[in-house]
């Protein structure tokens, strides 16, 4: 069974993200996403200073299978990125919600994330998808 | 999921942890936890694959010999001894690919090892020329047989003491592309990951024991995963990746494999690809390693500079090599180096000649 921690939000497309005290947030990939991708072999981050809409594609995470994009969970500008991953893309999947974290993004409306599903949700929607 | 083919082995892939998928009709295991420990394991030591879902064909009677001449693109008659295999594409007579196989000689007759995924084309187009050739043979599917590869360095060694025991000899005998029939079990020394080991054709029903031993005695499951990166690694072609109808072998790095001579074996294909040769082939497959950083895929668009642009045919991530590999249609004329769109960025990759992995060793 998945790890679905509970004082994280959760997109629909499988992006965790935690609220920081400075009011950035961090994102990354749910456990569920990275068992369904398999072994990371290489993470794409975005550039530092770039800006995405809500729902844009801003990473790629590729498995030895298939690449997939991560999506921006809110609009928002992006303040770093985990640069660790260029050298072991498997903390993705060894720590989803730790080392293996992605970018960290300046939400341009900080009650955006409100909107995004709590664990109890995630958890149902990635039982729904079987 | 529900009208997918299974093996016998199913209840054993779900037992050993496999993630199943759907894979030509049938649903398959793509790895039992990880790809990459999959991999490393058959690179290393021994892992077995199922591949019962490839349809194995046997063809017999007086003509046999004189339809697969005409069937294939290379001459079974070069099949001097019994137990002897050879791989062959099987042509359109336009010359395109209508599948790559493994032929063994059994004594007068045949078995032909086929994808799973292009079955029904392949039985249909081998019916239609045995009769325009009136040919007196006999094609028969063996469906109530399954398929085990046994791969790795360790592979022959920890399989061995599992086969039937009167046959044990002859297997440990058997040269490199030879195989033997072991009562109704069949056991080739071929594969398709570049690593030594053994292919054992045997009845459907007495695969899930064979597949315990193999199991117990530390040989690892792999899955479709690892096959993949495995037989890319070994610069094999995958049928309808990097070979299909609308490519010769020519163009596929195959050219090997086509048979010239004696001049007057008349093989469906042999006209088209004569004129292609004549006229110069055009495009040509190579390896590429990247450079850059990223990960190679089929269908990246591959900028040889003054020569074209060519296309990946199949790529990945090589575990082994801890880079990027692919391989690739360039146009005739390319040189060492070239650069792939990996979505809109040009990384630079370096051409080379597969594989890129032989017995564990590095070719690049």
């Amino acid at each position: 069974m998945s790890e679905v921690p509970g004082e994280l939000k959760y997109c629909q497309s499988h992006e965790w993200v935690r609220k920081e005290a400075d009011g950035s947030l961090t994102v990354g990939i749910s456990d569920h996403a990275q068992a369904l991708l398999g072994d990371l072999v290489f993470v794409e981050t975005p550039e530092v200073g770039a800006s995405f809409a809500a729902g844009d594609a801003c990473a790629v995470v590729e498995s030895v299978k298939a690449a997939s994009d991560v999506y921006a969970p809110v609009a928002g500008e992006v303040l770093a990125v985990n640069e660790d991953l260029a050298d072991s893309p498997e903390a993705v999947n060894n720590e989803p919600y730790g080392a293996g974290w992605i970018f960290r993004l300046q939400p341009a409306d900080a009650a955006a994330v409100d909107a995004l599903l709590d664990a109890a949700t995630y958890t149902a929607h990635i039982e729904s998808e079987g | 999921m529900s009208d997918l083919k299974q093996t016998t082995l199913h209840d054993s892939h779900c037992a050993a942890g496999a993630r199943m998928v759907e894979f030509g009709g049938w649903s398959m295991p793509v790895h039992y936890g990880s790809q990459m420990d999959e991999h490393h394991q058959v690179r290393r030591h021994a892992g077995v694959f199922d591949v019962s879902h490839m349809t194995v064909v046997d063809v017999s009677g007086a003509g046999a010999t004189d339809y697969l001449r005409r069937l294939l693109a290379n001459d079974v008659a070069r099949l001097h001894d019994t137990g002897r295999a050879l791989y062959s594409c099987m042509l359109e007579p336009g010359g395109g690919v209508i599948d790559d196989l493994i032929v063994y000689r059994l004594g007068a007759d045949y078995r032909l090892v086929v994808n799973a995924a292009t079955r029904d084309k392949d039985l249909a187009w081998m019916q239609q020329v045995a009769e325009d050739a009136e040919a007196l043979v006999s094609i028969v599917e063996r469906a109530d047989l399954g398929m085990l590869a046994v791969q790795g360095p360790m592979a022959r060694d920890l399989c061995l003491p599992l086969l039937p025991e009167a046959h044990r000899d002859v297997c440990a005998a058997l040269k490199p592309f030879h195989a033997a029939e072991c009562g109704d079990w069949f056991v080739a020394r071929t594969g398709y990951t570049g690593e030594d080991g053994f292919e054992v054709i045997l009845p459907a029903k007495d695969c899930p024991a064979f597949w315990q031993a193999l199991l117990a005695a530390g040989v690892a499951p792999a899955g479709l995963g690892a096959r993949d990166t495995l037989r890319l690694e070994a610069g094999m072609n995958l049928y309808g990746s990097d070979m299909d109808e609308e490519t010769t072998p020519l163009e596929s790095g195959l050219g090997w494999t086509v048979a010239w001579e004696p001049e007057d074996r008349d093989f469906i294909g042999r006209a088209a690809l004569e004129a292609q040769k004549k006229a110069g082939v055009s495009r040509r497959m190579v390896g590429l390693v990247l450079e850059g950083r990223g990960v190679l895929r089929s269908h990246m668009s591959v900028d040889a500079g003054a020569a074209g642009t060519g296309e990946t045919t199949s790529g990945s991530f090589s575990p082994t090599l801890g880079v990027s590999i692919a391989l690739a249609r360039v146009p005739a004329g390319c040189g060492d180096e070239v650069s792939v769109d990996i979505r809109g960025k040009a990384v630079p990759a370096r051409v080379v000649k597969p594989p890129f992995v032989r017995q564990g060793k590095s070719f690049i």
